[in-house]
């Protein structure tokens, strides 16, 4: 008989437990489907040399960082210090994917505040960045050797990040 | 100086509010007179404090005093002076303020007009509510006051959120407050009993018109919400099941299956526990909406900017007020008496049958607005459940309260007869089945949904009608007979709304150049021009538009496209000619090229229905509430 | 006569050009309409909770702009929610997908409404052959309720 004058109270208890779990997450963070599955195919034209194209498959059987940026992106300038000082290690190639942008802004901001690209794709109607799941710039992915989505890193790269998750990834990617 | 008066007018406030919350309650316990006697002048002194600290911000704003942080945040030296009293509330910490201040303007209410209560009785109810208001105040001093200096002050304010200046913002928050905030009442008086022990009709007599109250404000406020969401947001939706629209929708569930078995606690002393059970969820329900808001654990249009620390403090004060008041009812609730015995047909078990199905349809919103997070903090992936979900599982459920609800007022108390009600529900009944086929047909197209829509809606209206036209022919009945019968009637009007609204609008969305016309909805739209104007704090974009139906009168619709100083984002406003059976709805676009504009047009059909039910839903309330008898005066002789 | 016809014939032309119809705004009506279908059900990531069918933004225009190709290609709903899926996961579907992990969701309404109905039949079952004690009175009340009769007749 008095058990069930229990009920409320207990189900409330399991309430504030999922409500307390979920102060630490984020709900607008949206973690992709494609890690793990093969990096989806595209052939666009270069930035700086727009006769000259790029291909996803052009990288196949190396280890490289995918990073979506555009000069209209203000967190792009927060995370490009980051990428520079990344590129300077030569650790792997680093390819930028210039989203929705106008070619001439975008070689401003390089020329501007340097460039850690090896190579960067161009963009323009934001076909390839709908492939990969692109929906706040920038999203950098780690794509192994196979041409297989690694890791995803939703928003800029931090120091942090790199440190302990995206290098110790890549080094391992890179033994197999 | 008058930001620090007012800063400090909260602590003052705060103060006061812990004394009345432990004293009176204390003094209840212990039958000390000097201590219960506090709980009145108690509950006057904290609301002089907080209306003093309100009237403090008000002011802030009214003279733009943009070295406090909050004013600089949410005003704008152009802003409408209208606008910048409503921007008061505009923010998260203006609006909890305004809150605080609606709590206490409650309390104060309940030491007004409760002089024929028993003094330890209103102790422990203006002692309860002492208590809340003191937790949300510690919550304001510590995470969220709206008295913050910005040093060096700026210049000029950010501007108020475009899509708040607006007039239907001014009163949607304020409304749907007094809302949320009287179900503390019902739940204040819950705790009361269950302090006392007393737990009997005289209680729910006293509970109901506070409840009622709190009710008929949480019915308009969000009734104001949906109307303004479908004028201001410009592509005329009323309702999206939005989490804070959702975390407002629940409580008022509670609220109206509380309402109803406090009416039978109050007639027929059952159902105590229940209804004490309920008042809980309710105000519970009105605390859980505020953490949702507030606390950024879910994504929505409505949600102020959150900060982690104020996400935790609020779940704390929802874990001790809830928490505490469950755990009370665990203990005190099973000593309560049973009240009288009552038939499986009766209407007390009628009654119930609707609370259960209203408890189920807000545990189900309750269920979909939070399943993504269960989902994400048990790590099983991300999801989102909206508008599909709700409509496909909220609409089966409140079927059959609909169904219920037209024939329950001629149910007998504790023993009835299902036939006998049948029988007399004939009329309505064959009414329903004919409104159910032909409405759709008429209005444009027969689907299952339309159809059930309409014959409810019938149903509803004419077994209303009929049962009065039945008890005029005796007595005139008392306010509360036309209290219920109006609120019923507004359920009806308001699910035909929906219903024909929902089967039967129509929309086009052009690409139009002046002189060109478009058809929808038997009306015709000639675009003439557009041409820019200006407003006091925007630049906009203003379209005129013909509209004719066949050779009658032409109308003008001049829809904007305004481009606020403050704000990047464009916004539409939508230019409306509402009428008893449709709205004619039309909005811009982007521009195009020349001096071509994307277009939408709608026609919407019975539309204001919606908002029209709920208002005859809350005029329902407000004679429920003021029936003689909760007027009575223990002095007033009795007449035999 | 026919000079008459002929007068009137262009002024009926006239009145035509005059008051031109507006074209819809996309192409094809009909692929439009499956549009806002589709769209409607799909969540804008790069707003604070709006469909794709409503928002404004970029990413929407762009994703609109693909689902009028995939339906112009003859893709069936299904297809095109795969597409989505695939690329963004669950989160942008409002309806949320049937499987194990929603089971809960969508059964659990339904589920409550039967429990709810079985408990309250239950309960009434037994309620109605209890007798409550609403006749009787503790020494206590009946000494109040006296007390409060003789006020009355004051």
């Amino acid at each position: 008989m008095k058990a069930k004058f229990l009920i409320p109270l207990a189900l409330f208890g399991v309430l504030v437990v999922f409500l307390a779990a979920g102060l630490g997450l984020d709900p607008r963070e949206v973690p992709s489907p494609l890690v793990n599955k093969p990096a989806p195919a595209f052939k666009v034209p270069q930035l700086e040399q727009p006769e000259m194209q790029f291909a996803a498959e052009d990288l196949k059987g190396q280890v490289w960082l995918f990073n979506v940026w555009a000069s209209w992106c203000v967190a792009c300038r927060q995370e490009h210090p980051v990428l520079m000082q990344f590129a300077r290690q030569k650790l792997v190639p680093i390819v930028g994917l210039d989203y929705k942008d106008k070619r001439k802004d975008a070689l401003g901001v390089l020329q501007r505040s340097g460039n850690p690209y090896d190579i960067n794709a161009f963009d323009e109607d934001g076909r390839v960045g709908i492939d990969y799941g692109v929906y706040g710039v920038p999203e950098s992915y780690v794509i192994d050797k196979a041409g297989v989505i690694r890791y995803k890193h939703i928003g800029p790269i931090t120091a942090e990040a790199l440190e302990k998750t995206i290098i110790p990834l890549i080094n391992e990617l890179k033994k197999s | 100086m008058i930001p620090e008066l007012g800063h400090f007018a909260l602590i003052l406030a705060l103060c006061v509010c812990l004394l009345q919350g432990i004293l009176p309650v204390l003094g209840a316990h212990n039958g000390r007179r000097e201590w219960t006697a506090l709980a009145r002048p108690a509950a006057q002194a904290s609301f002089l404090m907080l209306a003093a600290s309100f009237v403090a911000l008000a002011w802030s704003f009214y003279v733009n005093d943009f070295s406090v942080q909050y004013v600089a945040a949410h005003s704008n030296a152009q802003l409408p002076t209208l606008f910048r009293f409503g921007a008061v509330w505009g923010g998260h910490e203006g609006s909890l303020l305004l809150w605080v201040f609606m709590l206490s303007a409650w309390t104060v209410a309940v030491a007004q007009f409760s002089r024929t209560l028993d003094d330890t009785m209103v102790a422990r109810v203006i002692g309860v509510l002492g208590l809340v208001t003191s937790g949300l105040l510690l919550f304001i001093l510590f995470t969220s006051n709206p008295f913050d200096r910005l040093l060096p002050a700026a210049e000029n304010g950010r501007d108020l959120n475009p899509l708040l200046q607006d007039p239907g913002l001014i009163f949607h928050p304020p409304m749907l407050y007094m809302g949320y905030v009287g179900f503390a009442v019902a739940f204040a008086f819950a705790i009361a009993a269950l302090l006392s022990g007393r737990l009997d009709a005289a209680w729910a007599r006293w509970s109901r018109p506070w409840t009622t109250a709190a009710w008929v404000f949480l019915t308009l406020g969000i009734a104001l919400g949906s109307w303004w969401a479908y004028y201001e947001l410009g592509w005329g939706g009323w309702w999206f099941w939005d989490p804070v629209e959702n975390a407002s929708f629940m409580p008022w569930l509670i609220g109206t299956a509380l309402i109803h078995s406090l009416a039978v606690t109050e007639k027929r002393g059952t159902f105590k526990s229940w209804t004490v059970l309920l008042a809980i969820g309710a105000f519970s329900l009105s605390l859980l909406g505020t953490f949702l808001v507030r606390s950024g654990v879910l994504t929505s249009v409505h949600a102020f900017a959150t900060d982690p620390r104020r996400g935790i403090f609020i779940l704390v004060l929802l874990f001790l007020v809830v928490g505490s008041s469950l755990l009370l009812f665990a203990w005190r609730a099973p000593k309560v008496a049973l009240g009288g015995s009552f038939a499986l047909m009766s209407r007390e078990s009628l009654l119930l049958t609707g609370n259960v199905l209203l408890v189920v349809a807000c545990a189900s919103v309750l269920l979909g607005t939070l399943y993504p997070l269960f989902i994400d903090a048990l790590k099983l992936g991300k999801i989102s459940v909206g508008a599909p979900y709700f409509n496909a599982v909220f609409v089966p459920i409140m079927a059959p309260v609909m169904f219920l609800l037209a024939a329950v007022p001629l149910a007998r108390w504790k023993n009835t007869d299902i036939k006998e009600i049948a029988l007399r529900m004939w009329i309505p009944g064959a009414l329903a089945l004919v409104a159910g086929a032909l409405i759709p047909y008429l209005m444009g197209g027969w689907t299952v949904m339309t159809a059930l829509g309409s014959a409810l809606s019938v149903w509803i209206a004419a077994s209303g009608v009929i049962q009065v036209a039945r008890r005029l022919k005796s007595s005139m009945p008392p306010a509360s007979f036309w209290g219920m019968h109006l609120g019923h009637f507004g359920i009806a009007v308001f699910a035909f709304g929906v219903t024909m609204v929902g089967g039967f609008q129509e929309e086009q969305d052009v690409r139009m150049e002046p002189g060109e016309t478009v058809s929808v909805g038997g009306y015709q739209f000639k675009m003439i021009g557009v041409k820019d104007v200006t407003g006091p704090n925007y630049a906009a974009a203003r379209g005129e538009f013909e509209v004719t139906k066949g050779a009658g009168a032409a109308k003008i619709l001049e829809p904007e496209k305004r481009n606020y100083f403050s704000s990047t984002m464009p916004m539409t406003e939508a230019a409306i000619d509402a009428g008893s059976t449709r709205d004619v709805y039309v909005s811009l676009g982007e521009p195009l090229e020349g001096k071509a504009w994307a277009v939408r047009v709608y026609f919407k059909p019975f539309v204001d229905w919606i908002w029209g039910g709920c208002v005859l839903m809350a005029l329902g309330g407000l004679f429920a509430m003021s029936d003689r008898r909760y007027r009575l005066r223990v002095k007033e002789a009795v007449k035999p | 006569m026919k000079t008459l016809y002929a007068i009137l014939l262009v002024l009926c032309a006239c009145g035509n050009a005059v008051a031109k119809d507006a074209a819809p705004l996309a192409d094809d009506p009909v692929v439009e309409q499956r549009l806002i279908v589709i769209s409607e059900e799909m969540r804008c990531l790069v707003c604070q909770n709006e469909s794709l069918a409503g928002s404004r933004s970029d990413l929407a225009n762009d994703l609109r702009r693909e689902f009028r190709t995939l339906i112009k290609q003859g893709k069936t709903d299904a297809e095109i929610r795969e597409f989505m899926v695939s690329r963004y996961g669950d989160f942008v579907l409002y309806r949320p997908p049937v499987k194990p992990t929603t089971w809960l969701l969508w059964l659990g309404p339904f589920g409550l409404m039967i429990v709810g109905v079985v408990a309250l039949f239950v309960y009434l079952r037994r309620r109605s052959t209890e007798i409550g004690p609403e006749n009787v009175l503790t020494d206590e009340e009946r000494k109040r309720a006296e007390a409060m009769l003789q006020e009355g007749e004051k």
